[in-house]
C-alpha cells in the first residue's frame, strides 16, 4: 500500500494467509492489519457524525424552522450520539491504535488471540450496518437520544429495538477486544517487560480493557430488557406497565459512566507517550500516572449517579455521588500536573504531535475542571440537561479524545505508513482546530448557564448570537478535519519515506522498521531499560 | 424588593463563582507553565534534557491541595442545594402535572391554569407528578430544576421575592414538541394574587405589572 514501489518487507507485503489482495486484509489474523482496518471503519463512522453534527449546527443557525422539521432533528442529535458514541470515540483509541501498538510496545508478536480480533472486528462492522439499516426500515430512525431513556423509548414508533440491538452487538466487540488485550497484557510481554517496564499507552488500555470487560455487559441487559419490554409489554421500566423508569437510567449510567473512562483512559495513555519524546527525557511520576490510571478505572465505578441528580433520588444518594464525583476528579488532576512537569528540564522540540497534545492540555482541563461545576449539586440542579453539560462533554470527549486521536495518528503515522506528512499544513491545522473547537463549543458553557436546554429543535431569541458563532465555528472545525484527512492521504501516496525513528522516541516500536514487517520482530528483545530512557538513543543509531 | 429573583439564586451563582474562579486560576496556570517550558526548554537552545524520575513530596502537593479544594466546592455545593431541600410545612402547594407536550398547574382550591401563578414572599411548593414520558421542570431564572415522572412525585421548592414573568422550560428530552415545552410562572404581589385565586373562575389575572 504505502510502500508499493519498494520490496519492503513489512506487513502489507507480507500476509498471514495464502489470499491475495483484498481477501487477505478481510482474513488477516495481523494485529496490525486489523488495526488500520478498524481505522477506515472508524474514520468513515467519524465523517458521517460530523456531517450529522454540521447539519444540526445549520439548523440551529436562527430560531425557527431553517432546513428540517423537528422529528428529522431529533433522528439527527440521536444519530450524531450513537455513531459518535459507539461507532467512533469508544473504539477509537483502542481498537485502532491500541491493536497496532499494544502488541509491539511490550514486544510480542501478536495478541494473544489474533482470530478473537478479527471476529471482534466483524461484530464491530455487524452492529454498525443494523444501525444503518435501522435508519432506513418503515418506522425511521431512532429519536431518543442515544441515552434511550424509557418511557419515551419504549412508546416511541421509530426503529429503536433495532438500533439498540446494534448498541448490544457493538458491546461485544467492545468486550472482546477488552478480553485480548487483558490477556495479551498478562502473557505477551517480552523477557524484562514488568509491569512497572511497561510503557504508559499499556498501562492506559490495560486499565481500559478491564472496564470493557466489567462494565459493557450491564449495558448489553439493559438493552435486552428493553428490547424485551418494547416486544412483549413486559413492565420493567415502563410505569404505565409497572416498571421503575429511575431503575433504567441506574442500570444504564452504571454502563455509560464508566464508558467515559473507556474512552478518555487510552487517550492520557498516548498523552504520556508523547510529551516523553519530544521533551527527550523520562515521564515524571510514572508510577503515580500507571496508577492513577487504575484510580480512574476504579472510583469510576462509583459515580454514575451524578447523571440523575434531578431525577428525584434521595438526597442521601444525591450527596454521596456528588462527594465521590469530585474524589474522581483528583487522578485526572495527577496526570495533568505529571505531564506538565515532564517538560520541565526537557529538551522540547515542538513537533506536531507535542502540539497536538499541549491543544489535549488545554482543551481537556476546560472539560475536566468545568465537570467540577456539574459535580457540586447546587450548580448541577441549574445545569443539568443544558447546553452546558454538551459544551463540558464535547470538551471531554472531543477535546480530550478526539484531539488525541489526531494526536495520536500524528505521532504514529510514520510509523504506521512508512511516510511523513506536510509538517508545516499539520501545525496550521492545529491552529485552526483550537480556534473552530473554542468558537463551536465554548459559547454552549454560557448558553447553557443562560438556560438552554439540550436537545432542543428550536430556541427563545436571546439565544441566537451565541448560537450563530456556535455555528459559524463548526465550519472551521469541521473544515480543519477535512483538511487533515487530506493531508494525511497525500502523504501516503506523496509523503517522503520516514525512517524507522523519526522523532527520537524509545519505545519498542521505534526499535523496528516503518512500517513494521509481519510478526514485529526478527527476534523478541529482551528489554533492560526504562520505557522512557532516552539514553538508549545513542545505541539506537546502530541498530 | 430582592435584587434576584429568589434568595436561592445568589447561592447559586457564588458557587457557580466560587468554582470558575479558582478552576480559571488552575487552568490559566498549568497553560502559562506549558507555554513557559515550551520556550524554556526548546531542543534549539540546546540543552541536555536532565532525567528526573519524580518527586513524592510534590505528588503529595498536587493531591492534597486540589483535595482541599474540591471538599471545599463540594460543600459549597451541598449546603446552597439544601435551600431548596428543606421545604416548609406551610408552603403554597400547587400540583404540577406534565404531559407531551405541556404543563398544567392545579391549585388546592380547585383552580387549574397552563401558567403557574404564586405569591411574592411565600414560600412554594411544587408537587410535580408526569401524565406520560419523562419531563423536567426548569425555572432557569430561579436556578432549579427537577424531573417530572410517571407514577412519581417529584418535590420542587422556590420563594419568589420580586415580582415578575419568569420562563419554565422542559429540560428532559421528551419527544417531538420537546423545544417548545416552554410556560412561564408569574410572580403577583399577594394582594392581587388573593383577589386571583378567591374568584371560582380559571380566568387569567388581569394584573398590570406583570408583562
Amino acid at each position: 500500500m504505502a510502500n508499493g514501489n519498494t520490496v519492503a518487507e513489512n506487513f502489507y507485503h507480507q500476509s498471514t494467509n495464502k489470499h491475495k489482495g483484498i481477501l487477505s486484509w478481510l482474513l488477516t489474523v495481523d494485529h496490525k492489519r486489523i488495526g488500520l482496518m478498524y481505522l477506515i471503519s472508524v474514520l468513515t463512522f467519524f465523517v458521517v457524525g460530523i456531517i450529522i453534527g454540521l447539519l444540526m449546527r445549520l439548523e440551529l443557525i436562527a430560531p425557527g424552522k431553517q432546513l428540517m422539521e423537528a422529528q428529522t432533528y431529533n433522528s439527527l442529535f440521536t444519530l450524531h450520539g450513537v455513531i459518535m458514541i459507539f461507532l467512533f470515540i469508544i473504539p477509537g483509541l483502542p481498537a485502532v491504535f491500541g491493536n497496532f501498538f499494544l502488541p509491539i510496545q511490550i514486544g510480542a508478536r501478536d495478541v494473544a488471540f489474533p482470530r478473537l480480533n478479527l471476529l471482534s472486528w466483524y461484530v464491530y462492522v455487524v452492529g454498525a450496518i443494523l444501525a444503518l439499516v435501522s435508519l432506513f426500515l418503515p418506522g425511521g430512525p431512532i429519536d431518543t437520544g442515544w441515552t434511550f431513556y424509557v418511557p419515551y423509548s419504549v412508546r416511541s414508533t421509530t426503529n429503536v429495538s433495532l438500533a439498540i440491538f446494534a448498541a448490544f452487538i457493538l458491546g461485544f466487540s467492545s468486550i472482546l477486544t477488552g478480553i485480548n488485550f487483558v490477556t495479551t497484557t498478562h502473557r505477551l510481554r517480552a523477557p524484562g517487560m514488568s509491569f512497572f517496564k511497561m510503557p504508559l499507552f499499556v498501562w492506559a488500555t490495560y486499565a481500559t480493557a478491564w472496564i470493557q470487560i466489567i462494565a459493557t455487559p450491564v449495558v448489553g441487559i439493559t438493552i435486552l430488557l428493553v428490547m424485551i419490554e418494547r416486544a412483549f409489554g413486559v413492565g420493567i421500566f415502563d410505569p404505565a406497565l409497572g416498571g421503575d423508569p429511575i431503575l433504567f437510567q441506574h442500570l444504564f449510567w452504571i454502563y455509560s459512566h464508566p464508558a467515559v473512562y473507556i474512552m478518555i483512559l487510552p487517550a492520557m495513555g498516548v498523552v504520556s507517550e508523547i510529551i516523553p519524546t519530544f521533551s527527550r527525557r523520562t515521564i515524571f511520576g510514572y508510577r503515580a500516572i500507571a496508577m492513577s490510571s487504575l484510580a480512574i478505572a476504579f472510583v469510576g465505578y462509583l459515580v454514575w449517579a451524578h447523571h440523575m441528580f434531578t431525577s428525584g433520588m434521595s438526597d442521601t444518594a444525591r450527596w454521596i455521588f456528588s462527594l465521590l464525583t469530585f474524589i474522581v476528579a483528583l487522578p485526572s488532576g495527577v496526570k495533568v500536573f505529571n505531564w506538565v512537569a515532564t517538560m520541565y528540564k526537557g529538551s522540547i522540540d515542538p513537533k506536531p504531535p507535542f502540539l497536538w497534545v499541549m491543544n489535549f492540555i488545554f482543551l481537556f482541563s476546560i472539560g475536566g475542571l468545568t465537570g467540577l461545576v456539574l459535580g457540586s449539586l447546587a450548580t448541577d440542579i441549574h445545569v443539568h440537561d443544558t447546553y452546558f453539560v454538551v459544551a463540558h462533554f464535547h470538551y471531554v470527549m472531543f477535546g480530550g479524545t478526539g484531539t488525541i486521536f489526531f494526536a495520536a495518528l500524528h505521532y504514529w503515522f510514520p510509523k504506521m505508513f512508512g511516510r511523513m506528512y506536510n509538517d508545516k499544513l499539520a501545525r496550521i491545522a492545529v491552529a485552526l482546530y483550537f480556534i473552530g473547537f473554542n468558537m463551536l463549543y465554548f459559547p454552549k458553557f454560557i448558553l447553557g448557564y443562560m438556560g438552554m436546554p439540550r436537545r432542543y429543535y428550536d430556541y427563545l431569541p436571546q439565544f441566537e448570537p451565541l448560537q450563530r458563532i456556535s455555528t459559524v465555528g463548526s465550519w472551521i472545525l469541521a473544515g480543519t478535519i477535512f483538511l487533515i484527512i487530506g493531508y494525511l492521504f497525500h502523504a501516503l501516496v506523496k509523503g517522503k519515506k520516514a525512517t524507522s525513528n523519526p522523532w527520537g522516541g524509545v519505545t519498542l516500536e521505534w526499535h523496528i522498521p516503518s512500517p513494521p514487517p509481519l510478526e514485529n520482530f526478527k527476534e523478541i528483545p529482551t528489554v533492560t531499560h526504562e520505557p522512557y530512557d532516552f539514553s538508549q538513543l545513542k545505541e539506537m543509531k546502530n541498530e | 424588593m430582592s435584587s434576584t429573583p429568589t434568595a436561592h439564586v445568589e447561592s447559586v451563582d457564588f458557587v457557580m463563582l466560587y468554582i470558575v474562579g479558582i478552576s480559571v486560576v488552575l487552568l490559566l496556570g498549568i497553560t502559562a507553565t506549558m507555554i513557559y517550558f515550551v520556550f524554556k526548554y526548546n531542543r534549539k537552545k540546546g540543552h541536555q534534557p536532565v532525567d528526573i524520575h519524580g518527586n513524592f513530596w510534590l505528588e503529595l502537593i498536587w493531591i492534597a491541595i486540589p483535595t482541599v479544594l474540591v471538599l471545599s466546592m463540594f460543600y459549597f455545593g451541598y449546603t446552597s442545594f439544601r435551600e431548596i431541600r428543606d421545604i416548609p410545612a406551610n408552603a403554597f402547594k400547587v400540583k404540577v402535572e406534565a404531559m407531551m407536550w405541556k404543563f398544567t398547574f392545579k391549585y388546592e382550591n380547585g383552580k387549574q391554569t397552563d401558567t403557574l401563578y404564586v405569591p411574592i414572599n411565600t414560600p412554594v411548593h411544587l408537587e410535580m407528578t408526569s401524565m406520560d414520558v419523562n419531563h423536567a421542570f426548569f425555572i432557569p431564572a430561579f436556578r432549579i430544576k427537577e424531573d417530572v415522572i410517571h407514577n412519581k412525585v417529584n418535590n420542587l421548592y422556590f420563594k419568589p421575592e420580586k415580582l415578575g414573568k419568569y420562563d419554565v422550560a422542559c429540560a428532559e428530552y421528551c419527544g417531538l414538541k420537546h423545544s417548545m415545552m416552554y410556560t412561564a410562572v408569574k410572580v403577583l404581589p399577594k394582594q392581587e394574587f388573593d383577589n386571583w385565586y378567591a374568584v371560582k373562575t380559571n380566568a387569567v389575572p388581569n394584573v398590570s405589572e406583570v408583562k
